[in-house]
């Protein structure tokens, strides 16, 4: 998978790219408000850069680079959730309680409401998006190199 | 609506079996396809949008991933089986599937109507979901404030899984001493 593919496809990944990521985000942050969600959001993210690596191929250095890259933000993801969880644990003594809600209740309807429910939706779209992301690198563009 | 969802689910089983006799790998993935976009439009029958937009993503994702994956192979199934092994096999799976059927046909005929009466618990979710956590979206307020130990520990396999991929599948190997 070094060329890539035909200047039609690279074009429209390209020009497709960039409203894929933005309807992804638009569908963590709204997560709270209308279907979907931080889990959706992410695949749509992670969709996005599957389209780029596709359409414009990927040698292995490069790769492997995004590879670091993707775990560092699937690790990042992971502990912020963890991190919200235990918070209600410090806060209150209850595990997992929206500590944001209880103290200052947003406007329902609103974007910034719900205490930490789009929180989690940010950090549960990053993990699964990165996450996607480097399982698709290390199945599809990755090859096993005989051992000599 | 009811024959509609009988329906889709034979076009779901008659894609599970095609995609296990294929011998291509690459028709084997296709007809996975197929078994997961009938459940996309079962849930948009259903009237769970959530559901919908997260399985058409995933389904779409995993045939990428597949796809690109196989295509790196010879796309054959060399699995050989012997005769009187693959009789065997056919046999005890048909045994089986007929005690399930005798089991669940008494087990089905104790249960209440499909999606009647609604759960208590979860009329008290839907009438109070908004005012208890602030979220619209009642599916959010139930998996992030209500069942939140799930969504955590969901989140937390889907990390093992990407990490168990990547350490079994790693290029380079450990360096020996």
């Amino acid at each position: 998978m070094k060329s890539g593919m035909t200047p039609i496809v690279r074009w429209t990944a390209r020009f497709m790219t960039p409203f894929i990521m933005v309807l992804g985000f638009y569908v963590i942050l709204h997560g709270h408000l209308t279907p979907g969600g931080g889990f959706a959001g992410g695949v749509f993210i992670g969709g996005a850069y599957f389209l780029m690596v596709l359409a414009y191929g990927s040698d292995e250095a490069k790769s492997v680079f995004y590879k670091r890259r993707a775990s560092l933000f699937e690790c990042a993801g992971i502990f912020v959730f963890w991190f919200l969880a235990v918070l209600g644990l410090l806060r209150n003594g209850v595990f997992f309680l929206n500590v944001l809600q209880n103290a200052a209740p947003g406007k329902p309807y609103a974007v910034f409401s719900a205490g930490i429910i789009p929180l989690c939706n940010l950090a549960i779209g990053i993990e699964v998006a990165a996450g996607l992301f480097s399982m698709f690198i290390t199945l599809a563009v990755l090859s096993r190199k005989e051992k000599p | 609506m009811i024959t509609l969802l009988f329906l889709l689910l034979g076009i779901m089983i008659l894609g599970a079996i095609i995609a296990l006799e294929s011998r291509d790998l690459l028709s084997s993935i296709i007809c996975l396809g197929i078994i997961g976009y009938s459940l996309t439009i079962i849930f948009v029958i259903l009237q769970a949008p959530d559901l919908a937009i997260v399985q058409i993503i995933i389904e779409t994702m995993t045939l990428v991933i597949l796809i690109a994956a196989v295509l790196k192979t010879d796309r054959e199934d060399t699995t050989e089986t012997f005769g009187w092994r693959k009789m065997l096999i056919w046999g005890f799976g048909l045994v089986v599937i007929f005690l399930v059927m005798m089991a669940a046909v008494r087990a089905y005929r104790h249960l209440p109507a499909f999606a009647s009466p609604s759960l208590q618990i979860a009329a008290y979710y839907i009438d109070q979901g908004l005012a208890l956590t602030g979220a619209a979206n009642i599916v959010a307020a139930i998996i992030l404030d209500f069942r939140g130990y799930d969504t955590l520990g969901e989140a937390t396999v889907l990390f093992t899984a990407v990490v168990g991929t990547m350490t079994v599948l790693r290029k380079t190997g450990r360096k020996e001493k």
